[in-house]
């Protein structure tokens, strides 16, 4: 019987739904599994209980888990977790994280697992270009990206122990900056909607915002629009050379589709393009494709949105 | 004075068409290039060095092709050139072994690294490397600042986490808002001249194996529509399709 153990996902301080995906990707590797919930309150971790599948919650219990410290947290984690399979989310967190682990306790660490196939792991090269399959004999660390698993239901009911630990913390942080804007970042949202040089001014972006709103997404970009205004940042870009993210729903506006962007989002659930341009290689890739002005197009989306939303 | 080491990896140019021959990616017309973000990665090391002095070492693992890269880091102003000669594929396991001895021996202060490399995206390298080390480490960082030590911006749940650093560390960096140097005829003809550095390396076994590299699966062809009117249709689909909204 394989060991497993899932190191919980949180977000703004609670057991995140991707977790329950990582106890489904756990239950496809082993049968015995262990989640390991990172918390300063044990009480974040009563959650997970429900998570059916896990057989085990260990509430790791310190105050080094107040702000992430790699080096702290891989030694926090790693003194109460059991040996085994480690997954993680595939978070830039967390996959910081899982190499940590990996590394401490000397196993190899496989990040963005897409598929398992008995002891076969599947991920993303050449950022999603190809494939790789890999096979592993014995533990080792893997993060799962979000999305890919359907999630275990909350049908179950396991013990909570709660372990105190602790790490040596090697980082100090000074300052926390908050987004000025409160809407989400790429690689949070389960929704994008992004903008191409196709939108003609970087003001026009203004018009994406409206819908993200709607819609709860985050805002994203080419890495042609970035490159052209200045007032769009590099925290926007989604492509090789920016995030690569694998959201529900993915919606390109005046993006043409270079392999550059293509293989950032490729991977996207469900993807809308919209463009002027009916040969752009962005609608070989979308499973609706709106083959219009984002003038004429984005109004018309964002009132039946408004519609269907209420 | 700061003993600097940074790691390059030679990966596919990302503008690069990916192609399968047999079960194995085939790289062999496939033009090579310094992995992107390791570019941010040396002009980090290099404004460092010149920050309060120092030397600043890159390092990278592969065979005698990737001296390529080591003489392009060369020609911007990096002091040495190291090559670990290694062939073939290496498990995260066996590779940061290898680069945590060299770090080790090298009595390296810090190491910046790219946040990920272009061909595996993973970005285990430099977390890994500093465990292995007993190091500290920060990753994704978009902004550094040598006044009165090492200040670093990295992304954080809502914002941005700005960090001090107290060394030994490693730093694997992200794009940022710096921009990279590039080099002259000058740096060129001497990188031309300058000597790599290749040492044998003599990892542990890798416990991972490749078994196949495919395309990804094409997906089946969608639904297109013309006209902005369309949006409308798409919306209404995207609710009772796709459930999304």
């Amino acid at each position: 019987m394989t060991e497993t153990v899932v190191i919980a996902e949180l977000s703004k301080g609670k057991i995140s739904s991707t977790t329950n995906e990582l106890v489904t990707a756990a239950s496809k590797l082993g049968s015995n599994c262990t989640i390991v919930v990172p918390c300063t309150e044990s009480s974040v971790a009563n959650e997970a209980s429900n998570i059916a599948g896990a057989s085990k919650v260990i509430a790791a219990k310190s105050d080094v888990f107040a702000n992430y410290d790699a080096s702290a947290w891989a030694e926090a984690i790693d003194a109460v977790a059991p040996s085994g399979i480690i997954i993680t989310a595939a978070s830039a967190q967390s996959k910081d994280l899982a190499a940590r682990l990996a590394a401490r306790r000397s196993i190899s660490v496989i990040q963005d697992v897409i598929e398992i196939e008995g002891t076969t792991l599947s991920t993303p090269i050449y950022s999603g270009k190809a494939i790789q399959n890999v096979s592993v004999s014995g533990n080792t660390a893997i993060s799962v990206r979000a999305n890919v698993f359907a999630p275990a239901d909350n049908t179950g009911n396991c013990e909570v122990q709660v372990i105190d630990t602790t790490g040596n913390v090697a980082t100090a942080l000074k300052e926390m900056v908050q987004r000025a804007s409160q809407r989400l970042d790429v690689s949070e949202a389960n929704i994008i909607i992004s903008g191409g040089r196709g939108m003609g001014t970087p003001a026009n972006f203004s018009h994406l915002e409206e819908i993200a709103d709607k819609l709860g997404a985050a805002v994203g970009a080419s890495r042609a629009a970035v490159d052209t205004w200045d007032e769009i940042p590099h925290s926007m870009q989604v492509g090789q050379t920016g995030k690569t993210v694998n959201p529900n729903l993915y919606i390109a506006v005046g993006i043409s589709g270079a392999i550059q962007h293509l293989a950032g989002m490729r991977s996207s659930k469900y993807i809308v393009a919209i463009n002027k341009d009916a040969d752009a290689p962005i609608f070989q890739h979308a499973d609706y494709g709106i083959v219009a002005t984002w003038e004429d197009a984005l109004p018309v989306l964002s009132s039946s949105l408004s519609g269907l939303l209420g | 004075m700061v003993n600097i080491a940074v790691l390059v990896k030679q990966v596919p140019d990302t503008n690069s068409k990916i192609q399968i021959a047999g079960d194995m990616v085939d790289l062999s017309t496939v033009k090579m290039d310094i992995s992107p973000y390791d570019e941010f990665a040396v002009e980090n090391a290099l404004q460092h060095k010149e920050s309060g002095g120092g030397t600043v070492t890159a390092i990278t693992l592969g065979g005698a092709g990737a001296d390529k890269v080591l003489k392009g880091v060369k020609a911007l102003g990096v002091d040495n050139i190291v090559r670990l000669d290694a062939d073939g594929y290496m498990d995260s396991n066996s590779l940061q072994s290898v680069l945590a001895e060299e770090i080790s021996s090298g009595g390296y202060d810090v190491v910046y690294c790219g946040k990920s490399a272009a061909d595996t995206g993973a970005g285990s390298t430099g977390p890994g490397i500093a465990e292995r080390l007993g190091w500290s480490s920060v990753s994704n960082v978009t902004e550094i600042s040598f006044d009165g030590g090492l200040t670093v911006t990295s992304p954080a749940e809502g914002g941005n986490a700005i960090i001090d650093v107290s060394l030994p560390a490693v730093v694997s960096c992200d794009k940022g808002s710096i921009k990279v140097r590039k080099s002259n005829v000058k740096g060129i003809m001497m990188a031309k001249r300058a000597q790599v550095d290749v040492k044998a390396v003599s990892p542990p076994a890798s416990s991972v194996t490749i078994v196949s590299q495919v395309m990804p699966p094409a997906k089946p062809a969608g639904k297109k529509f013309e006209g902005g009117d369309a949006a409308q249709t798409v919306a209404q689909l995207l609710r009772d399709e796709a459930n999304i909204i």
